[in-house]
């Protein structure tokens, strides 16, 4: 195809009693035209000499080349370690801060030293992660030195001469040093979001900001880098020297080292926010609140459904069940609708806490009612999904799917949709016939949201869906770290949801690309809720954590004294949620 | 050599160093051949009948314009509509392609990227959706799209290599409505009320810059470097296409064209011709013909696609 030929590892018969290896790049020469074919050799041996003066520990050396008809090799030192893309692509994480400087200050050294170079600066001009090696001491070395382009000239690799690196002068055939200093900052920034920048837009860095994406990087290592991908080159830093003395300055300031000041002052946030009021019960409060005029309906692991005043947390009533209650309440018509693992159907008097009837299934009940229609539907260990008459309290029918159903029914498109431990999604007509199924790898314990006609869910097989309502086709995936059992919560066009690989993902509702992701430091098992434009969402790791939820970026978070794996709710300003430590608690929004 | 340049600066621009360029000054306007524009009639359907059940009415143009000697556009139609039992799905998919201009393989990049995506659509969910046991795919719609995109590229890169095309493929399925997109075709939502609403981003180095405030719209309109694509099917690797899904606007109609349609008519044209015609068919023989009355300087392509609403 192209010019590049191949690289081997060869050994150096030279010196027969040791093992000395060398590599040896073949390039390819295509052109037709004797006089090109000429030139192009007399290029390639011109920089082959420049290169050969090189001596830097990240420059590999040259040994050798020669040409044989239509083929040159250059025989180089031999580089143990792999590119940068290649660590890219083997490692599913990203590379700390401390990591990415190390290397950054080691490419400064270099490029000062090519751009310093006596009599003409050497501008690199393709840095770019599979251009830089990481050898086995885990240093850099720059490879491909632009030897090879001679040969490429009939190829046609991109559209307009860069490859997402390049800086916007290059498209008007301009390269100088602050070119490499661009592709420099274009490098360092994939490799901190791991977002490639051949998949995006040209010269778009400035729309995929470090922090949104990777909230551990530092605002100093941020602004360098911003620094480094301006688009007019006056205004980057003037030199690899200039560079290197910002990144130094960068490394010093954020005490490169393990743990960065950012700690505490996270612990500054943290105390600066107190709950307005705070209630006690008896065990754990596993399940979600539910906020009706001013009151607020919790149910507790102390088999309780509690009513308080939303404002103050002042005790109203309390209603006892015999079992856990870890759903999260429906209220309408002036009564509350519950589940517990008491196997029943509670439905009592919003007003009084006072029982009104109760629907027996044969399993504890995990999944929240949903009511529609006139009817409720929930879900039981029992295996069936339940359509109970609203006012009777009498089954109209019920539908076995054979597995636990701790998935909230949502009712939406003339449909029930729900996902079942066994990993089944299904889609019920209102007679309860079953109008289409989809089979996950793992359980959907996850409640389905809707918008737009797509149905979203979580599963247990580490993927968000998205399906289309009517047929049940998947339209996107999202692959996530880890399985999920977090409900998603949709607004305007994006969608929030936690796995228990301990993040909070925000994802493009048509597009499924990720928007940002933030790590809190244990499962995210409830749910992320946005109000206003907060994001609240607990973790196991005992947080509520509160987010701007345009960017993923941290405004505050309230340590409870134990895990959190419900959903925050927020009405009137406020924000409720309730811990594993007993308590539930209010926050202004 | 000359292929390079071609891509380099521009797909239809002449290169001062190739001399088998295109050019404006030098290539006459060739005469307009007796069978176009050519219109692939597919219903002849009035606009505005309310059709049970709903389907899609498509009309489709092409035509090779008034300056250039070959055809380097690519399109491809296929509606659908199954009622049976409580079952309804309609189905509609939908590309046009526009080659790299000028280069030997421009023709071909489009045509085989075309054809490596429509059977990889209909092998992975046409097929599926119209067996007697429907059953859906493992994957997701907007995986099938994205592999079906990744076999275009790799079918020009051994079929065509060196050419390049756009490439915009509209997926109706149920209620949604999913897009692939690599270049400058477009796709446009056309509202009952005149409003135009496009779906696609161009891949033009031009708007680009336009985009980033660097040039500012007069700069962009007469830029020598306004056809450079920055993304094309077959150019560089890695390789994606945009791909988003939405749902499908209950009314109005889905327009899909190639830039020789867009570059020369304005939407308030495009919105005159359509509102007026009496069918999908007329309409893109009616906006095919406006194109090449307004010079017709590149292959001119037109998918229309009245909804049912």
């Amino acid at each position: 195809m192209g010019g590049m030929g191949s690289v081997y590892r060869a050994r150096d018969l030279h010196f027969p009693n040791v093992v000395k290896l060398v590599a040896v790049k073949e390039m390819i020469n295509h052109a037709r035209d004797p006089l090109v074919r000429e030139t192009i050799v007399q290029n390639f041996e011109r920089e082959a000499n420049i290169l050969a003066t090189l001596s830097h520990p990240a420059i590999p050396r040259i040994y050798d080349y020669f040409t044989q008809n239509e083929r040159s090799y250059l025989i180089l030192e031999f580089i143990h370690g792999k590119d940068l893309e290649t660590n890219l692509n083997d490692n599913p994480g990203v590379f700390t801060e401390e990591q990415v400087i190390a290397w950054a200050i080691e490419l400064c050294d270099v490029l000062q030293y090519l751009h310093t170079h006596q009599p003409e600066p050497i501008i690199f001009r393709d840095m770019k992660p599979s251009n830089v090696m990481i050898n086995q001491h885990n240093h850099v070395v720059l490879i491909d030195f632009g030897i090879a382009k001679h040969f490429q000239q009939g190829e046609k690799g991109t559209m307009i001469g860069t490859e997402g690196y390049s800086p916007p002068e290059q498209y008007r055939g301009e390269a100088t040093t602050l070119a490499d200093i661009y592709a420099m900052g274009a490098t360092l920034h994939h490799l901190l979001t791991r977002r490639d920048p051949r998949l995006e837009p040209p010269f778009s860095f400035g729309e995929r900001p470090i922090r949104q994406i990777n909230p551990q990087i530092s605002p100093e290592l941020d602004d360098f880098i911003i620094t480094s991908l301006q688009y007019d080159p006056e205004d980057r830093f003037k030199s690899a020297e200039a560079m290197k003395e910002a990144l130094l300055k960068v490394a010093h300031e954020t005490g490169t080292l393990p743990r960065r000041p950012v700690s505490t002052a996270r612990i500054n946030i943290t105390s600066s926010i107190k709950p307005l009021w705070y209630f006690k019960c008896e065990d754990e409060i596993r399940g979600t609140s539910q906020f009706f005029q001013g009151v607020l309906y919790v149910g507790s692991y102390d088999n309780n459904l509690y009513a308080l005043k939303a404002s103050s947390g002042e005790f109203i009533w309390k209603y006892p069940t015999d079992g856990g209650i870890v759903s999260k309440p429906a209220i309408a018509d002036g009564k509350v609708y519950f589940g517990s693992e008491d196997h029943r159907l509670h439905v009592i008097s919003a007003n009084s806490g006072n029982i009104i009837w109760t629907y027996y299934t044969d399993g504890p009940i995990r999944s929240s009612p949903h009511l529609a229609e006139g009817h409720i539907f929930i879900g039981s260990d029992d295996g069936y999904l339940h359509a109970v008459n609203m006012i009777s309290g009498r089954q109209v029918w019920k539908t076995e799917t054979g597995a636990a159903i701790r998935s909230t029914p949502l009712v939406s498109h003339e449909s029930i949709f729900f996902g079942t431990e066994a990993g089944d999604f299904y889609c019920l007509d209102y007679r309860g016939e079953i109008k289409w199924r989809f089979k996950a790898k793992r359980s959907i314990t996850s409640s389905p949201v809707t918008e737009e006609g797509v149905i979203y869910f979580t599963s247990l097989d580490s993927t968000l869906y998205a399906m289309e309502a009517k047929t049940g086709w998947v339209i996107w995936r999202f692959r996530m770290d880890r399985g999920s059992i977090s409900t998603p919560f949709i607004t305007s066009g994006r969608i929030f949801t936690g796995a228990i690989d301990g993040q909070i993902y925000c994802i493009d509702a048509h597009s499924s690309k990720e928007i940002w992701r933030f790590p809190t430091d244990h499962q995210v098992t409830g749910s992320p809720m946005v109000y206003n434009d907060s994001l609240y969402c607990g973790s196991v790791d005992g947080n509520l954590y509160c987010l701007d939820y345009q960017t993923g970026r941290l405004r505050w978070k309230y340590l409870t004294g134990g895990p959190i794996t419900s959903t925050p709710v927020a009405d009137d300003n406020l924000v409720f949620i309730g811990s594993t430590d007993h308590n539930l608690y209010a926050f202004s929004a | 050599m000359s292929g390079i340049l071609q891509k380099l600066f521009g797909k239809r621009k002449t290169s001062s160093e190739g001399g088998s360029r295109i050019s404006q000054d030098r290539e006459k306007t060739l005469p307009l051949p007796a069978n176009q524009p050519s219109v692939i009639v597919e219903s002849s359907m009035p606009v505005g009948t309310h059709l049970e059940p709903p389907q899609f009415i498509v009309g489709c143009g092409q035509s090779i314009g008034r300056v250039r000697d070959h055809n380097e556009d690519a399109l491809f139609t296929l509606t659908t509509t199954l009622v049976g039992d409580s079952t309804k799905i309609p189905f509609g998919f939908y590309i046009v392609a526009d080659g790299m201009g000028g280069h030997i393989h421009g023709e071909i990049a489009s045509g085989v990227a075309t054809r490596a995506m429509a059977s990889h659509v209909i092998r992975n969910l046409y097929t599926p959706l119209f067996s007697v046991f429907p059953q859906s795919p493992e994957r997701s719609l907007q995986e099938i799209m994205q592999e079906g995109i990744q076999a275009a590229h790799r079918a020009i890169k051994s079929q065509a290599p060196g050419g390049g095309t756009t490439l915009t493929a509209l997926l109706i399925l149920g209620d949604q409505l999913t897009i692939a997109h690599v270049g400058d075709s477009r796709a446009y939502i056309v509202h009952p009320n005149g409003r135009i609403e496009v779906l696609t981003r161009d891949h033009s180095l031009v708007k680009r810059l336009e985009e980033l405030g660097q040039i500012t719209a007069e700069e962009a309109a007469v830029h020598p470097q306004r056809n450079v694509l920055y993304r094309a099917l077959g150019q560089g690797e890695p390789f994606e296409a945009e791909i988003s899904t939405s749902p499908i606007p209950s009314s109005g109609d889905l327009f899909l064209c190639s830039d020789g349609l867009w570059g020369v008519l304005s939407e308030s044209e495009m919105y005159q011709i359509i509102s007026e015609a009496k069918s999908p068919a007329e309409a893109s023989q009616k906006l095919v013909a406006a194109a090449n009355a307004a010079g017709g300087p590149d292959n001119i392509t037109a998918i229309l696609v009245h909804l049912p609403g």
